[in-house]
């Protein structure tokens, strides 16, 4: 029997000893959750597979159903594969980040939050891990619709330092739906409110940006809704990045905006952690 | 006892939830290092979250609580390092391995390399899991994901262990094994453990000193032994061969309670029943003095008193009814993550328990000799 190594009032000696610092520490325990988060993930291959085969069919579904939409006149694309492959890169940014608080209540349920919570892990680890994790799922997811959209012929003028900006920008994209979905779950506590908030918000936000129709041939209304959409905030700035002729301006302000809002949705989910913790 | 400072001191703690759901009212808790003290009561009765508080994942309104030498108000930080902590719902990640679990609860305690694994390896031997500790969790029984939980409060060699609930909704032989397992960690390992449940028999069995919970607030508190021995009596029942007369059931009544100690006596038909402060020191006077009346005995039972007789003495309501009304009533808005089915049947359960330790102190004569 090994009852001899359990002695009480041992204190974890190597927990003292391996302490460089909290920056250190805050460091290596968001890479030891991310790291679990990730192998969750991977472990799911249903999941993997869902999140990878959506956006092809969108691709392939508006890419045929509005094929010959480049032929309106002020259109203004070449192909209509050229336009959408940004289009989907960002929709797909949005609805696969929006079902983060769903992960949250089940860890809720769980209680696998709470064991976490208990220890001495910070608060701002467990969050960073989520917005880790969330950030490289939502760029791979990019980057495949990306090579997909290559697949099927379409051009990328701006190269790869355009495309790296739109990937930049779904990831800010699906870092505030994430952080808002998280802070939703940890609040409402219900399956029911995300699954009915996601569906509200998805096709509204999606159509009301130019992922699928170009700004000028919008109704004027439209537009100026656009204008204050997150969703279009990404697509404006990712569009112009992959352009031939970039307008700096624009990549610079939409994904400032986009960049803020993220810091700011991240910290919102970070409180609500604390008033999670307080209806404990 | 007294040279060591107590391991857990919680004094009048309240915490009242959103809805004016008060949890707790005055919830004071003593625990000296290297024992097992048992929280009883039913569900909803605050013991969950006395734990919470304790734990640090809670805060309480007022009061104030010390953990292992550490304000867990204060520096939870500190207590966190010092406690282990079994929850009532598992937080294992059932897609990770038993393994895995085990190695990021280390990692979250600073804790590294061969050092670790070393200590992994030696908890899931402890727990039985070593062949198991390459399998997601999802794969486990109840049992074993019980076990893993608890050798995931134990990865960093906690001074001070909770268990919340740790055997509800496990099947018999896996509570049974639970027990032996929780028996070891106080009895070897010397650690300090507090404990809740709800089933008086776990109680007895487990914990050096008792708690009674109700309604947010200690009712009562000893050993079990002490708790039992306060209700001044154990049950004695006689059953004679044939139902005497009006005018003899008075000369047996007034022969039995003639010895010290033995009151309340009733006769009813066949039976005689009476309370004893000693039940089986009265059984031979009993017995001899029906005997001298001429009374042919069929059967005597000797009931020690339950932790329900307890239960229902302090808080003024059968353990089961309470725990069966707290959930209309308090339990829901108490513990405001939703409780599993598991309830009404750990109430039902909860009363055979104490009807089981019963009928285990009941003797026959026959049985005696």
């Amino acid at each position: 029997m090994n009852t001899a190594t359990l002695h009480p009032g041992s204190s974890p000696a190597s927990a003292s000893a391996a302490a460089p610092g909290r920056r250190g520490e805050l460091l290596s325990q968001t890479w030891y959750m991310t790291q679990r988060q990730l192998v969750a993930i991977v472990r799911q291959p249903v999941v993997v597979v869902i999140t990878l085969v959506q956006p092809v069919i969108w691709l392939f579904l508006f890419g045929s159903l509005f094929r010959k939409v480049v032929e309106l006149p002020g259109f203004g694309a070449g192909s209509y594969l050229d336009y959408l492959v940004p289009g989907v890169v960002v929709m797909s940014a949005v609805s696969s980040n929006m079902w983060a608080g769903m992960g949250v209540l089940e860890e809720i349920e769980r209680g696998t939050l709470n064991r976490f919570l208990i220890t001495p892990v910070s608060r701002a680890a467990l969050m960073n891990a989520s917005v880790v994790q969330q950030g490289l799922s939502t760029a791979l997811q990019s980057v495949v619709i990306i090579l997909l959209g290559k697949a099927g012929g379409a051009h990328y003028p701006g190269g790869p330092g355009g495309l790296v900006l739109l990937v930049v920008g779904s990831v800010l994209l699906g870092t505030v739906f994430g952080a808002f979905s998280t802070a939703l779950g940890m609040l409402v506590r219900q399956r029911e409110s995300i699954i009915g908030i996601n569906t509200f918000l998805l096709l509204p936000l999606t159509f009301l940006s130019s992922a699928f129709m170009a700004r000028d041939l919008m109704p004027s209304w439209m537009r100026h809704v656009a204008d204050f959409n997150p969703v279009n905030w990404a697509l404006v700035a990712g569009r112009s990045a992959m352009s031939a002729d970039p307008d700096g301006s624009l990549v610079l302000t939409r994904g400032g905006a986009l960049l803020a809002l993220a810091l700011a949705a991240v910290w919102l989910s970070t409180r609500t952690l604390g008033s999670y913790q307080k209806a404990v | 006892m007294s040279t060591h400072p107590p391991a857990v001191a919680a004094r009048d703690l309240v915490k009242t939830y959103p809805g004016e759901i008060k949890a707790l009212d005055g919830m004071s808790v003593t625990v000296a290092p290297g024992t097992v003290f048992g929280l009883l009561g039913p569900n909803g009765a605050g013991k969950s979250t006395t734990v919470k508080i304790l734990t640090t994942l809670a805060r309480p309104d007022s009061g104030s609580a010390l953990v292992a030498g550490h304000d867990a108000l204060r520096h939870p930080d500190r207590v966190r390092r010092a406690i282990g902590v079994v929850a009532q719902r598992s937080g294992a990640d059932p897609v990770a391995t038993g393994r895995e679990n085990l190695l990021l609860q280390g990692h979250l305690y600073g804790m590294r390399g061969a050092a670790l694994t070393r200590r992994v390896d030696e908890l899931l031997d402890r727990f039985a899991l070593s062949d198991a500790g390459r399998r997601k969790v999802s794969t486990y029984s109840g049992g074993m994901q019980r076990r893993l939980d608890v050798a995931l409060g134990l990865v960093h060699r906690p001074d001070v262990l909770f268990l919340d609930e740790p055997t509800t909704g496990l099947d018999p032989e896996a509570r049974t094994a639970m027990w032996a397992e929780i028996a070891r960690l106080a009895g070897d390992d010397g650690l300090t453990i507090l404990l809740t449940t709800h089933y008086l028999d776990e109680a007895d069995r487990l914990a050096g000193r008792i708690a009674i919970v109700d309604r947010g607030r200690v009712v009562a508190e000893g050993t079990p032994e002490a708790l039992k021995g306060e209700l001044h009596g154990d049950a004695v029942h006689v059953e004679l061969r044939d139902a005497p007369d009006p005018v003899d059931a008075q000369l047996l009544r007034a022969a039995v309670e003639t010895f010290a100690g033995v009151r309340e006596v009733e006769v009813d038909g066949r039976r005689i029943s009476a309370r004893a402060d000693d039940g089986p020191a009265a059984v031979p006077h009993v017995l001899a003095a029906l005997e001298r009346e001429g009374a042919a005995v069929a059967a005597v039972t000797v009931a020690r008193p339950s932790l329900d007789d307890v239960y229902l003495r302090y808080a003024g309501r059968r353990f089961a009814e309470a725990d069966g009304g707290a959930e209309a009533g308090r339990g829901g808005g108490a513990d405001p993550e939703p409780r599993q089915d598991a309830d009404a049947r750990s109430a039902a359960e909860a009363a055979t328990g104490s009807a089981a330790s019963r009928t285990s102190a009941a003797a026959t004569p026959g049985d005696a000799r």
